[in-house]
């Protein structure tokens, strides 16, 4: 058997590196099995697809959760600050047709911040106490502000404010958050049998 | 016994794999920004170095040697080293997720660092025995610890200091990291 081998080099290196191969991949395998991780990927990749603003607006107390849901088969439109862009994504990720946003849960809107009218606040502390994402800086019977950069624009602490001097005020486009818009028509960039063939191609 | 002190002395300065032979300088530069992460980097990549050496070293002597397939030895080595980067990758995102994020794509690209390569065919040529090729990857893995831990603290005040603009960033890194280099080489003709 050995003599075999090393007349036959050729043999051998291939054996060898086949074996090599098999046992590394076994031991890859088995290491897979043991030390898989817990929680589900794809319930991480909704996650980061879903735009974080905690409003609970799809029903559910945020947007983790709803990612666990939506892996579970719960519907893709329950989003309303993601809007269409999100359920398209979202469509993208579990390779399933794209449905319109459910007008139960809201509509989509324009995006907009809180902006706390400060001579107004008398420091109630309750909009601190509603806000998701810890986006309200204040102290009890001193004024409350928001931080911008920081803030979802969920309207959660609109309703709890008892004198209602919180405003959701619409994004003002800078230059730092300009983006290209998406281009038009994309899904007809590529001709495919399904759309984009002329008639007369066929 | 002093000649495993000799070994772990000439590995982890005299020939040290990133200042002084130059081998895996991209985690260098890359994963050098936060002390951090330089230290969860340097503990992975000692793992893997040491863990290379063991399994090269075993492969080398009972596969390669007796069929003799030395002229193998690169590709053999390259398959050794991308499974165990890949059990460490998973062994890390199991025990330790926050290292696993903070580490990101530098943690697969250990199968591509030049130094991890550069141990296990130095020990093939050099003849070392079992122990003397662990020792020896474990003691390059330290000597890549040692300087990515020193150069990432240099990295994280060289941040708040007062720097020409001109220099500012990489250009101050690479300054940096070749005067270190140049200290390095003085360990030279140490033993």
């Amino acid at each position: 058997m050995m003599s075999l081998l090393t007349d036959n080099t050729m043999l051998a290196a291939l054996l060898a590196l086949v074996g090599l191969g098999t046992l590394f991949g076994g031991l890859l395998g088995y290491a897979a099995e043991k030390f898989k991780v817990g929680s589900d990927p794809i319930v991480q990749q909704l996650d980061e697809l879903l735009p974080q603003t905690q409003c609970g607006q799809c029903g559910f107390p945020g947007c983790r959760p709803y990612a666990q849901s939506i892996a579970d088969g719960d519907a893709i439109n329950k989003c309303p600050p993601g809007g269409q862009s999100t359920i398209n994504a979202i469509a993208n990720l579990l390779d399933i047709s794209a449905p319109s946003l459910d007008e139960e849960h809201g509509e989509e809107e324009i995006r907009t911040i809180a902006y706390i009218r400060e001579d107004e606040c008398i420091g109630c502390t309750k909009c601190i106490q509603a806000c998701p994402v810890d986006a309200i800086l204040g102290a009890a019977k001193l004024m409350h502000t928001v931080i911008a950069d920081e803030c979802t624009g969920c309207d959660l602490c609109v309703e709890p404010c008892p004198v209602d001097c919180i405003d959701m005020l619409p994004i003002i486009e800078n230059i730092h958050q300009w983006q290209w818009s998406a281009p038009e028509h994309s899904a007809d960039l590529i001709a495919t049998t399904a759309s984009g063939m002329h008639e007369d191609a066929a | 016994m002093q000649e495993f002190a000799v070994i772990l002395v000439s590995s982890i300065l005299i020939n040290n794999y990133v200042l002084v032979q130059f081998l895996g300088l991209c985690p260098f530069m890359g994963v050098s920004k936060k002390l951090e992460s330089a230290i969860g980097m340097s503990a992975a990549t000692t793992f893997v170095l040491t863990l290379t050496a063991m399994v090269s070293y075993i492969v080398n002597e009972l596969i390669l040697m007796p069929l003799g397939l030395m002229y193998l030895r690169t590709i053999a080595f390259i398959l050794v080293i991308a499974a165990v980067v890949q059990f460490t990758k998973m062994f890390i995102e199991k025990t330790s997720p926050l290292l696993y994020r903070v580490l990101g794509v530098f943690l697969p690209l250990i199968t591509t660092n030049c130094a991890v390569l550069g141990v296990a065919l130095q020990n093939a040529n050099k003849d070392l025995n079992f122990l003397q090729s662990s020792l020896y990857g474990f003691g390059a893995g330290a000597g890549f610890s040692l300087v990515l831990i020193f150069f990432s603290a240099m990295r994280e005040r060289l941040a708040a200091a007062d720097i020409p603009q001109p220099f500012e960033g990489a250009a101050i890194a690479m300054i940096t990291a070749g005067l270190m280099s140049l200290a390095f080489m003085g360990f030279s003709g140490l033993v």
